[in-house]
């Protein structure tokens, strides 16, 4: 595999000293990386999973609505960050590996570099206390 | 192709009787291709006797900065060509979302903190500002890439037919995280160092030392010798001396790394003065 984008590695790097989960993903829309915390939300480690494709991880999650209806991806705020190179935010619900639903919010925001060269997306993910 | 050590200290100037042999000078290494075409890689006190020694003959300088930080430039207004009508100067540097090139380096070149602008310069100035893709100087292919370092810092790639210099004067690796020296693709400089003929790596601080100054964009040189063994590299010039460390103590320094890492790589640290030919 080629070298990550030197704003790719430094995000990966600061993800991996923060205690909130979050997840990095390329242009593509592949996720090339989630933190520890984020390993609880997803059930499997980074290390099992490697680089994880758009179709995958965006229903992986099971998003709800408050109604408990299926949110499809392109409502999803890291979806947007990437198809729109715009930071979102969206307040939703997401059925866990461990079959624990917990309502979250979640905030995106594309990783513009240097010369306007797009590298992608991140997201933080923040439980809402019960 | 020949690489030539102009300076080879890190920080500050550090004149004096205890680092003469490595040398007091900041950050200039010239890269000579066997057609002519000559890169100076850094502009720091170093490029002042660099200066002194080329021909009056001499019509194009390549100048590619890795950063703007003072040791890297404080030279620059000292190099000879730069008042001599009729000369090229190109200087290559790290782009900025903010300021031009010429604007920032003009920060510095300008009253109060220095008395002559570029404007009254007698060379023809040209800025390039980077990271852009690959580009051709003279007969080398170069590549510049940003690397981990405060403020905005690149590297380079200097291929020519038969040799590949890699610089990496200013660099912590290990700052991108927790697969460092095992991931490459992971790993900030892989693309500029891989299989280099001559990687010339910031080697600034003890592994003591480092624990104290993480985060200051250099390297242990343990750390250092990591990347360069990642990177599969045929010959390793530690680079960026600690103005503290005087000789004594760089030599015991890599005596006792080379001892325990007994690296598969060539190693010769850089000292002012230091030519290597450099070839596959």
């Amino acid at each position: 595999m080629s070298q990550q984008e030197i704003e790719v590695i430094l995000s990966r790097h600061l993800a991996e000293c923060l205690a909130m989960p979050i997840f990095i993903v390329n242009p593509d829309g592949d996720l090339i990386f989630y933190n520890e915390p984020a390993e609880a939300i997803l059930g499997q480690s980074y290390t099992e999973t490697g680089t994880m494709p758009a179709r995958e991880w965006a229903t992986i999650f099971n998003p709800m609505d408050g109604e408990g209806k299926s949110l499809p991806p392109e409502e999803l705020p890291l979806v947007i960050a990437l198809s729109k190179r715009h930071p979102a935010h969206k307040l939703f619900w997401i059925l866990g590996r461990d079959g624990v639903t917990r309502e979250i919010e979640v905030t995106a925001f594309p990783l513009i570099g240097q010369a306007d060269r797009f590298l992608g997306a991140l997201a933080i993910f923040c439980e809402n206390p019960k | 192709m020949k690489a030539t050590f102009w300076g080879t200290r890190g920080s500050l100037a550090s004149p004096g009787s205890d680092t003469a042999r490595y040398g007091g000078n900041t950050s200039c290494v010239s890269v000579q291709g066997r057609e002519g075409t000559l890169i100076v890689l850094d502009a720091g006190t170093g490029i002042r006797n660099l200066g002194q020694s080329l021909p009056l003959s001499l019509k194009r300088v390549h100048i590619l900065l890795t950063h703007l930080h003072m040791d890297h430039i404080q030279g620059l207004p000292f190099f000879a060509p730069l008042r001599r009508p009729g000369v090229e100067i190109h200087i290559w540097g790290p782009a900025s979302t903010t300021l031009t090139l010429d604007a920032r380096l003009q920060k510095y070149l300008s009253p109060p903190l220095f008395p002559v602008s570029v404007r009254e310069l007698a060379a023809e100035f040209h800025f390039h500002e980077l990271p852009a893709h690959a580009m051709d100087i003279g007969e080398f292919q170069v590549n510049a890439q940003l690397i981990i370092h405060p403020n905005p810092t690149i590297g380079y790639r200097i291929q020519s037919e038969n040799a590949v210099v890699t610089y990496l004067p200013d660099h912590e690796p290990a700052l991108g995280g927790q697969t460092f020296g095992t991931d490459n693709s992971w790993t900030s400089g892989y693309r500029l160092a891989e299989g280099a003929d001559l990687l010339i790596h910031d080697t600034q601080y003890s592994e003591d030392e480092y624990l104290s100054r993480l985060g200051f964009g250099h390297s242990s040189i343990r750390h250092a010798f990591q990347f360069a063994g990642l990177c599969d590299v045929k010959h390793f010039a530690p680079f960026h001396h600690d103005p503290t460390h005087n000789d004594d103590t760089l030599d015991r320094m890599f005596d006792q790394t080379l001892r325990s890492l007994q690296p598969a790589y060539k190693v010769t640290p850089s000292r002012e003065g230091l030519a290597i030919e450099v070839t596959h």
